[in-house]
């Protein structure tokens, strides 16, 4: 079975202010197979996001190929879910609304996007608050809403951009937990992009360790640890502590190297 | 002209102090202490006002009288105007302010919208919007009414010059402010470039274009009278005019106060209206501070 995602190359450049050029991807290769779960790590500002952007069809690539089900990306790619870093749910719509957006745009009847929003909101636990505002609810519950309003669309590919780090440290491991449930739900690929090595190594398949921008593939370590996980359990476990020291190793020297060149630019 | 809101919203956010629990008596005294200072501070005004006149200390001639004006305004209400019954020259003017304010808000919603989420718009037209934003636009009331006489269409097109300007630089900023994220997060979920307009811009301008409402009706109030002073057969202006020919300074402070309470009521339905519209905003945000 071919890849759901596949990046060939990929070199994406932004434009400065300043009117100079920015390189944030250099030659990034990277594949995510069908109901594969990848989580990708890198040090801070090393362009993991825009790996997430391109896929996305949000950006397009500067060179090399982004493909989605061996199509290449034009526009935004349909079948795509996308939850983002800061809260991106409308705050002037209610909680139900909100979940029900993504089948109104597509043109589902109203009762029946209605009917499948009140069914999502049942799946994140938040039956009972269909008429709430978001800014009448926690942090933790805000992602849940952008969870099922992402999944009411039942993507191929889900793509995440450090969603949890706003979350305080139990709020975030609770929301691990639910992720993984969801996700069994309806399987979907993800690309799970995160500063935290330990998040990645409980909720992934397989870690991609990027290098300090710009970004290309160091590494790719497997995950073989078994499912369903317990994301608060699992970092006990030894074969986890073992994968946890291997990839940090990689991760390590690049985090030094961000960390220097911040240091040295400030 | 400011693209904020009139300093004196801000009174109203003191009203939430007194939204908390009305449990201690304090606060219940605090509020009657402050109404009862404005009553005071109103006799006093109006009151000495009067006594002056009365004892002769102030010219009735040059400063009229408030128990002139009510008699003025009595005579209005029971015997009409010289131009007509009252409530003609009041719905004359209304009409006029709120035709101007309506189609002022529309075009001003609908050009701010394009051009802040249009950049080729933007630039294009800026220089033009700012060289005629320049002009002092009452100077229009002129060229409109040669243009339209001294009917209806000149005092709406004064008011909807004035309107559309103080909404459309709202709207723009309101437009270009809009969460980068909410419009990839709604084209991500499939919505179309104009379901993005309608559900995620339009939305988070609102709170921008609501903020110009409050002053926009006052805008259009002014190009409805002004107007009227330029030249016209009905309405306030024209009692104003009237009233100074005659030097009946009681006219003109009659015809002030009837603005006034036009201006108020006026005022209370768009609070309604922003109350109703962003009742999704976190309570301490209602006030005005999020044009700030």
């Amino acid at each position: 079975m071919s890849n759901t995602i596949e990046l060939r190359s990929v070199t994406k450049r932004f434009r400065t202010p300043e009117g100079g050029y920015y390189t944030a991807l250099r030659d990034l290769n990277l594949t995510v197979a069908p109901g594969e779960f990848c989580a990708v790590v890198g040090p801070t500002g090393c362009g993991k996001s825009t790996t997430l952007t391109l896929v996305s069809g949000l950006e397009a690539a500067t060179r090399g190929e982004v493909l989605v089900d061996g199509q290449p990306v034009r526009g935004i790619s349909e079948g795509i879910g996308f939850v983002f870093q800061t809260d991106a749910v409308l705050p002037w719509k209610t909680v139900l609304a909100n979940v029900a957006a993504g089948p109104l745009f597509r043109g589902v009847p109203r009762r029946d996007a209605i009917a499948q929003a009140r069914d999502w909101l049942r799946r994140v636990g938040l039956s009972g608050f269909e008429n709430h505002h978001p800014h009448q609810l926690s942090g933790g519950m805000r992602k849940r809403v952008a969870l099922a309003q992402s999944l009411i669309n039942e993507p191929r590919i889900l793509l995440m951009d450090e969603p949890f780090s706003a979350l305080d440290v139990q709020t975030r491991s609770i929301m691990s937990d639910e992720l993984l449930g969801l996700w069994e739900l309806t399987r979907p690929s993800v690309v799970f992009v995160t500063h935290d090595l330990e998040e990645a190594i409980a909720l992934a398949d397989k870690v991609v360790v990027l290098t300090a921008g710009p970004a290309t593939v160091k590494a790719v370590f497997p995950v073989d640890l078994p499912r369903p996980r317990a994301v608060q359990e699992i970092r006990f476990d030894p074969r986890f502590v073992q994968l946890y020291q291997r990839i940090w190793e990689s991760l390590r020297d690049e985090v030094q190297i961000a960390y220097a060149r911040a240091a040295t630019a400030a | 002209m400011s693209t904020n809101a009139p300093p004196l919203d801000n009174l109203d956010a003191y009203d939430d102090l007194d939204d908390a629990p009305p449990t201690s008596s304090g606060n219940r005294r605090h509020r009657l202490l402050v109404v009862a200072v404005q009553i005071g501070l109103f006799v006093v005004i109006f009151g000495g006002w009067e006594l002056c006149t009365r004892l002769g200390i102030l010219d009735v001639f040059f400063f009229g009288s408030p128990s002139g004006i009510l008699t003025q305004l009595w005579t209005w209400a029971t015997r009409g105007t010289d131009a007509g019954p009252l409530a003609q020259q009041i719905g004359v003017t209304l009409w006029e302010a709120v035709l101007g304010f309506l189609i002022g808000v529309a075009l001003g919603v609908l050009c701010g919208i394009a051009l802040g989420r249009v950049r080729f718009l933007a630039e294009v037209f800026a220089p033009y919007i700012k060289a005629i934003n320049a002009v002092p636009r009452i100077v229009l009331g002129s060229v409109f009414a040669v243009l339209f006489g001294l009917g209806l269409q000149s005092k709406v097109a004064l008011a909807v010059v004035l309107v559309f300007f103080l909404v459309f630089f709202n709207a723009f900023q309101g437009a270009r402010e809009v969460d980068r994220n909410l419009v990839a997060n709604a084209r991500i979920l499939g919505a179309s470039h104009a379901q993005v307009i309608a559900h995620v811009v339009l939305p988070s301008a609102l709170t921008w274009i609501i903020a110009s409402l409050h002053s926009a009706f006052g805008f259009a109030l002014i190009g409805a009278i002004v107007g009227e002073f330029l030249g016209s057969t009905k309405g306030l202006g024209l009692l104003v005019t009237q009233s100074q020919g005659n030097f009946n300074i009681d006219g003109v402070f009659a015809a002030m106060t009837i603005m006034a309470v036009v201006a108020l009521l006026a005022e209370a339905s768009i609070s309604m209206l922003e109350r109703r519209l962003l009742a999704w905003r976190p309570p301490q945000l209602s006030g005005m501070d999020s044009t700030t």
